[in-house]
């Protein structure tokens, strides 16, 4: 499927405030705040630090810290195709190393590594509830499931 | 207008369900046969995901797996009148699969509509709820102890014993925790049952709250879960508007409500004190016990948290009594476990049955087997800090004492089968590397020795110094069981030693040689 998603529009203060504040006074507000950054613009920008971290009365470096403490929170735009491929032992137990091998050859890049010209990057997850029908991923917004590596490859493929 | 069911549960979507509801749609427009096409929960039968089901006088007829070019031939074949098929597998009520378990959690999953609070209602929903009210927040705890019911999430804790902690301690604010962060490979009940069945769930934790006093719950899912994430959030906003959460939830004065809050993709917050600290927007650090989260939990107040099975248990126990409940299973492991399978097997899925079953009726009789046509060489159970198991081992009873005797664990339920394809080496491997990638990094036996792990196994693999580094990772993970705040470093090592106590040519160099040549 073409991915038709408009692309997440450019780091914007104000609209960055205005997610922030529609959050800041829930209790435990800073993880909602985050996702909802990131949901808007694909990313954390290093200007959301300040922002938020004034915001909610923390210092930076305790933002910066459960920034860089989960996963999925990204400090650069991701590639417009991100294909999240499960590496957890269900998938491990029915071809799912092989079916990464398969795919990264063909992109050409290794694991977090955008490849062809920033169009496309593969990442690791571990499990996503798929197990029963494994190997999984998650290509953009679309789950998958018992592929080999050629079909996962011609899936990618048909996703950018 | 005849009635098709289809699930949306990420299992039939990852395979095409939501294109083929619209190919169906389609199709039948075209020949003038008017249908309404239900989207339901998955029954748990992955295989045979998407299954079709149709409603006949001999109930409902499955059809599966279906793919968007079997569209045409079924209803050329009178699909909607449960017309025979190649894909058609019969009444679901009488599969094998179907027929030998104990639904009591999964009862409705597939069955209902999940967003349809009247469905629900028809098929038992909140009835658990109303005896709760009925009897009174210390029968309810009474109850729930002697069922016999104990945690799901993985330490398999008196459920009773912990909602009675929180109900006895003195505070103005209390809470209800779920914890909906499912990270251990081969589980995916939690997640069934939130697309599934969202309104037993939101059920479960209603007793709970009412049992112990809070006023406010939270549900903490995962990122990696955005389909249940999504129905969930609407089951939760259904419930608002018809009034059974919100200001008069418990009646007059007696408000409650359930918040719902998403991880960021880090394994360890599935751990009940990370967990808490991530809810109040911290790093997903491990807290040292105690204070125990009754007594010092969420916000410093007295909260309980468990897993989206304990609390789905619940209405259950409170329709059909403590004693019903623990007339199931066996030993200590009370009721009934949504065992999920996966892996080489023929017939993976979610298979709800009282403790009992031994691991080979599990693999062979309700898996199937392999289907790969290679042997089983080994199984994992309970998740990525479970042990392997070799089938020399099969007869050990699906059962919480008789797992720990072997040192295994039954955790949340996950078994995921191995076929001899599988290197245990590299299984050992990736056991300390999951454990370094997702350490919260409090402890250093757990944070260094999970890096140091890999590099002895890695070691030991190309021959170097074998008997040395064979005891330097004995010794690690003596390390790591002892010198670690959690189960993350404390049980990794049970995969890694069962891998080399049960298939030790695995981590002999020349063997690998052998292979790659
Ligand atoms: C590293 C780690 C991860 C865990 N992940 C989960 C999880 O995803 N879901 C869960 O319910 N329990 C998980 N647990 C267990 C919880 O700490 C806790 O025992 C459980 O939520 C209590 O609920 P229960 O008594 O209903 O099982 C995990 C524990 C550890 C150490
Ligand atoms: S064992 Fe590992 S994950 Fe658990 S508290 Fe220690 S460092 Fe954190
Ligand atoms: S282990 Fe890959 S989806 Fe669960």
């Amino acid at each position: 499927m073409p991915h038709d998603k408009t692309p997440p529009p450019a780091w914007d203060s104000p609209l960055a405030a205005g997610v922030v504040d529609r959050l800041k006074s829930e209790a435990g507000a800073l993880l909602p705040i985050l996702h909802a950054l990131q949901e808007t613009f694909g990313y954390i920008h290093a200007d959301a630090i300040g922002l938020v971290a004034e915001t909610l009365n923390l210092s930076r470096a305790e933002v910066h810290g459960v920034v860089s403490f989960y996963h999925d929170f990204r400090d650069k735009p991701p590639p417009p195709l991100v294909v999240k491929l499960c590496c957890a032992e269900a998938c491990q137990a029915c071809g799912g190393r092989e079916a990464a091998r398969t795919l990264l050859d063909h992109l050409g890049a290794d694991w977090n590594q955008p490849a062809h010209g920033g169009a496309v990057v593969v990442e690791p997850v571990y499990c996503l509830g798929l197990c029963a029908l494994a190997p999984a991923a998650l290509i953009g917004d679309t789950l998958a499931a018992g592929f080999d590596g050629a079909e996962l490859r011609a899936t990618v493929d048909g996703a950018q | 207008m005849t009635r098709l069911y289809l699930p949306a549960d990420s299992f039939a979507a990852a395979k095409g369900a939501d294109q083929i509801a619209a190919a169906l749609q389609q199709a039948c427009d075209a020949r003038g046969l008017p249908i309404e096409i239900i989207r339901t929960g998955s029954r748990g039968m992955a295989w045979l995901e998407p299954l079709i089901e149709i409603d006949t006088a001999q109930g409902r007829i499955g059809y599966g797996p279906v793919s968007i070019n079997d569209v045409n031939a079924l209803l050329d074949a009178g699909l909607l009148a449960g017309g025979a098929h190649q894909l058609c597998v019969g009444a679901i009520d009488d599969l094998p699969w179907m027929r030998r378990q104990t639904r009591l959690i999964f009862a409705r999953c597939g069955f209902i509509d999940p967003l349809d609070i009247e469905s629900f209602r028809n098929a038992g929903g909140f009835s658990g709820l109303e005896q709760a009210r009925a009897i009174g927040p210390q029968a309810v705890i009474d109850v729930i102890t002697k069922s016999g019911l104990r945690g799901r999430g993985g330490a398999g804790f008196p459920a009773g014993v912990k909602w009675k902690g929180a109900a006895d301690a003195k505070a103005e604010t209390k809470y209800v925790v779920c914890n909906a962060d499912e990270g251990d490979s081969g589980t995916f009940a939690d997640r069934m049952l939130m697309e599934g069945d969202p309104f037993c769930l939101i059920e479960g934790m209603m007793i709970a709250a009412f049992a112990v006093g809070a006023a406010t719950g939270y549900i903490y899912s995962r990122s990696e879960y955005p389909c249940a994430n999504a129905v969930f959030a609407r089951a939760l906003d259904l419930a608002r508007e018809a009034g059974l959460l919100g200001a008069e939830a418990f009646g007059a004065g007696k408000p409650f409500d359930i918040e719902l809050r998403i991880g960021a993709g880090a394994y360890v917050c599935g751990e009940e004190t990370a967990l808490l600290e991530s809810i109040e927007g911290k790093r997903g650090m491990v807290r040292a016990k105690p204070p125990l989260p009754v007594h010092e939990g969420l916000f410093g107040r007295p909260t309980i948290i468990n897993n989206v099975l304990t609390l789905a248990s619940a209405p259950w126990i409170l329709v059909n009594g403590a004693k019903a409940y623990a007339d199931i299973g066996c030993g200590r492991s009370l009721g009934t476990m949504p065992i999920q399978l996966s892996g080489v097997l023929k017939h993976t899925g979610l298979f709800e049955a009282p403790f009992g079953l031994t691991l080979g009726e599990l693999i062979n009789d309700i898996g199937g087997g392999s289907r790969t046509g290679r042997p089983i060489k080994a199984v994992q159970c309970g998740g990525p800090l479970g042990a392997y198991f070799p089938p020399a081992l099969f007869d050990t009873p699906y059962d919480y004492e008789a797992f720990a005797a072997r040192d295994g664990l039954i955790g949340h339920g996950g078994i995921v089968a191995f076929d001899d394809s599988a290197d245990m080496a590299e299984q050992a491997r990736f056991a300390m590397e999951f454990c370094a990638i997702e350490s919260c990094g409090k402890c250093t036996p757990c944070r260094i020795g999970s890096v140091r792990g890999q590099e002895v196994i890695d070691r030991i693999c190309a021959g170097e110094n074998t008997e040395m580094n064979l005891a330097v990772l004995t010794d690690l993970c003596q390390t790591m069981k002892l010198g670690s705040l959690c189960a993350l470093g404390g049980f990794t090592p049970y995969p890694v030693l069962s891998a080399l106590r049960h298939f030790p040519q695995d981590f002999v160099a020349s063997r690998k040689l052998e292979s790659a040549l």
